[in-house]
């Protein structure tokens, strides 16, 4: 396959492209939310325009009501959605939600709802404040039919709103995944609000009974079943970064090209050229990264995890790297909230957090390597 | 059975019946690899077949037309076969700057007596090459270049220096940029010549590197005649020639940060040296994912330049940051090897291969147009900054 766009993808990025520009602009989505100090972060009405034009349901099978693509195409929404820093649960609900239950019962029960833009899922794994997946301390003890679940999670991004929360946590059999529905006995939920606006939630559960039937999958088998999630998860969040980095390039370069200092263009300033165009190679490195990640997930391939590693790491790198260099040759205005550059410097920050970052991804490529 | 898989099985059977067990060993040094030339001499036996056979067939020049010496596969087939090469770790039976740099050119700008004389003889790997491009005052701003070539009516005069001319003492020719017409504008007064080394009045004298080798020579011409039918393209427009060449050897040089690797992540190759010491650790895993997703960028740069979607100025990028990341690597595999790797001369260090090598990478974002000189490419055309 190669390392580029398909005819029907490119019509679903343009597509995409002016939906996004259009619909989830900042000014109407982002920025709206946040001054109304909106308890969800995100309009529902543009949830029900996502599955209008069936953006929820590329990975959902099309026997099941779905698109049937795969993780190139949810990856091409994400860039999207990175370029206009628009407010979704997309990536948790869409990707990471859809990839983790798609061959469990729970498709059944979740998915139309999904596909109609009315529900709204979470994923809980982090516990601290780093990324580690491969430590899990919730517990879940076998009580009657089913499981009393205790412990606590952060980080869950959309967790005050969804109807539907995918818990990570440890039996006695091995780790195990439970989907908890919203307002569960003994479930506290602590709505924060990030440094992008958008709303995470701290959860505490406090022996919260769930019934058998809200495994996913089978008790102790739910390394796999994460291992999936995560890898739809940050190969997603890879996309996202590389929308975010090349929005604030494009702006940046926008702006070199109609600044004046000392009597002329500051785009003409070998200074900044040379940062410009070294800008423009990390991202179209990680771009490349990305969608070889999101390929070889497609292909299911030996080599995708360490792949998805990479791409995530990159591309956080080179967002980075776009946002930092975005502000910075802003000058002064780069450093107020009225321009929008300072907002993807936010949103930067938060993608390269979630499922895990650089430094994270670098050191996990190296164990999968074997050093 | 479709076509591209009946070709590949061809390919197969008939390297596997003409590759020598000798020619599919990893190449260990320089003197494995086989340049061509009138003066050439073969390391071995093997490597005299394996040239012949090639060369016979038209595969040291796969894509070229028959009639030039080519075998004239389609690009389809010129992957399938560089991949059977792969397969079976086949070495190059030729590596040489007539294939890599003059024959492109060739191709699109020689007319058809050039065409037919030269391009077969690189193909069957005849004459060496070497590229007069550099001067001692025109580097970076090649195009203010002054080798004089003068019109006398019958003949070319050239005179003057050209610098780090590659391999210039062990060429047989010269593909060379000349100044023509000294009163244009500096780049519409350029021409591409093409000269015998061994004409009377050019004389070389090779330059010492800091890694101890000495791949590059100082060309002198004094008084060189050269016949009129041996500028190639226009007179005065030999700078498009140039570019277009530039371009192939910037993909040749870029591509150089990825031969040999054969996929290996470099944490693996340095694993034990890494493993007591967590910060060089560190640094090679962040070198290892910008190597894989480097390695993923040339395959797309390879995708769309098949499919003809590529930037004409992504070479510049590929060439930027393969160049800078193969420094890197060498900086990285200097640390894991500490004192060991310093060693120059012994047996142990193989002639201090690590060091040496080290030391030649740094010429690779130099060469072919610097680091600085491709940034400024990818600003001007592709981001399309304001200046000059």
């Amino acid at each position: 396959m190669p390392l580029y766009l398909n005819d029907d993808q490119t019509m679903l990025r343009d597509a995409a492209r002016s939906f996004m520009a259009e619909e989830g602009a900042i000014a109407k989505q982002l920025r709206h939310w946040r001054d109304r100090n909106c308890k969800d972060g995100f309009g529902h009405g543009l949830w029900k325009q996502f599955a209008g034009l069936g953006f929820t349901g590329i990975l959902i099978d099309e026997a099941q009501g779905g698109l049937g693509l795969g993780h190139v195409e949810a990856g091409i929404v994400l860039e999207e959605i990175g370029r206009n820093l628009t407010p979704s649960p997309f990536l948790m609900t869409a990707v990471a939600f859809v990839e983790a239950v798609k061959d469990t019962p729970h498709a059944e029960r979740w998915f139309p709802g999904i596909l109609a833009g009315d529900t709204v899922a979470a994923i809980a794994v982090d516990e601290g404040p780093r990324h580690r997946p491969d430590t899990i301390a919730m517990r879940a003890e076998r009580s009657g039919n089913g499981f009393s679940l205790s412990g606590r999670k952060q980080f869950v991004v959309q967790g005050a709103s969804a109807d539907i929360i995918l818990v990570a946590a440890s039996t006695e059999e091995g780790p195990t995944l439970f989907a908890v529905g919203k307002g569960a006995p003994g479930l506290e939920v602590e709505g924060v609000r990030l440094a992008d606006s958008s709303i995470g939630a701290r959860l505490t559960f406090d022996r919260v009974g769930v019934d058998a039937d809200a495994v996913v999958g089978e008790v102790g088998r739910g390394a796999d079943i994460l291992a999936r999630l995560l890898g739809a998860g940050r190969a997603g969040a890879a996309a996202e970064l590389v929308g975010v980095g090349s929005a604030a390039m494009d702006m940046t370069v926008g702006y070199l090209k109609q600044r004046k200092q000392f009597g002329r263009l500051i785009g003409e300033f070998q200074a900044l050229q040379h940062r410009a165009a070294h800008l423009y190679s990390e991202l179209e490195i990680a771009r490349a990264a990305t969608l070889k990640a999101q390929q070889m997930l497609d292909e299911s391939s030996a080599g995708a995890e360490a792949m998805v590693s990479v791409a995530k790491a990159k591309a956080g790198h080179s967002a980075t790297l776009a946002v930092q260099e975005g502000v910075q040759m802003h000058g002064g205005i780069g450093m107020t909230d009225e321009y929008d550059i300072g907002l993807y410097m936010k949103r930067d920050r938060v993608l390269n957090e979630l499922f895990g970052d650089p430094a994270f991804h670098a050191d996990r490529l190296a164990r999968l390597k074997g050093y | 059975m479709s076509d591209s898989e009946a070709f590949r099985g061809e390919a197969r059977a008939w390297l596997e019946a003409n590759c020598p067990a000798e020619m599919r060993e990893p190449v260990r040094d320089e003197t494995d690899l086989c340049w061509g030339g009138r003066d050439l001499v073969f390391k071995n036996e093997a490597q005299r077949r394996w040239l012949e056979r090639m060369a016979e067939r038209g595969w040291t020049v796969p894509d070229w037309p028959e009639r030039y010496g080519g075998g004239g596969l389609s690009p389809a087939e010129a992957k399938i076969l560089k991949q059977e090469m792969a397969r079976i770790g086949a070495r190059n039976p030729l590596t040489s700057f007539g294939i890599s740099m003059l024959g492109p050119a060739l191709l699109k700008y020689g007319d058809e007596g050039q065409k037919s004389r030269y391009l077969p003889e690189i193909a069957r790997g005849e004459i060496r090459w070497c590229q007069g491009y550099s001067e001692p005052n025109a580097g970076s701003d090649l195009a203010s270049l002054q080798t004089k070539c003068e019109d006398k009516g019958d003949h070319w005069l050239v005179n003057g220096q050209k610098v780090w001319t590659s391999y210039a003492d062990k060429a047989d020719w010269i593909f060379c940029l000349v100044r023509t017409d000294p009163q244009a504008p500096k780049h519409h007064g350029i021409s591409f010549i093409l000269f015998d080394m061994k004409t009377p009045g050019v004389s070389t004298k090779p330059i010492l590197l800091i890694s101890g080798s000495s791949p590059f020579c100082e060309t002198f011409f004094d008084d060189v005649k050269v016949p009129k039918d041996q500028v190639v393209g226009e007179v005065n427009k030999g700078w498009d020639v140039a570019k277009y060449l530039l371009g192939h050897e910037r993909e040749m040089i870029s591509g150089m940060g990825l031969a040999g690797q054969a996929g290996a992540a470099l944490g693996e190759v340095l694993r034990d040296a890494v493993a007591a010491d967590p910060v060089l650790r560190a640094d090679v895993a962040r070198f290892d994912v910008d190597a894989m997703a480097f390695r993923a960028m040339s395959e797309r740069f390879i995708d769309e330049l098949k499919a003809g979607q590529a930037h004409p100025a992504q070479p510049s990028m590929m060439k930027y940051a393969g160049t800078e990341l193969n420094k890197r690597r060498h900086e990285l595999v200097m640390a894991a090897g500490g004192s060991d790797a310093l060693e120059w001369e012994s047996d142990r260090s193989r002639r201090g291969k690590a060091a040496r090598e080290w030391l030649r990478t740094k010429a690779n974002s130099i060469e072919g147009g610097t680091s600085e000189i491709q940034l400024g490419i990818i600003a001007k055309r592709i981001l399309e900054l304001p200046g000059t």
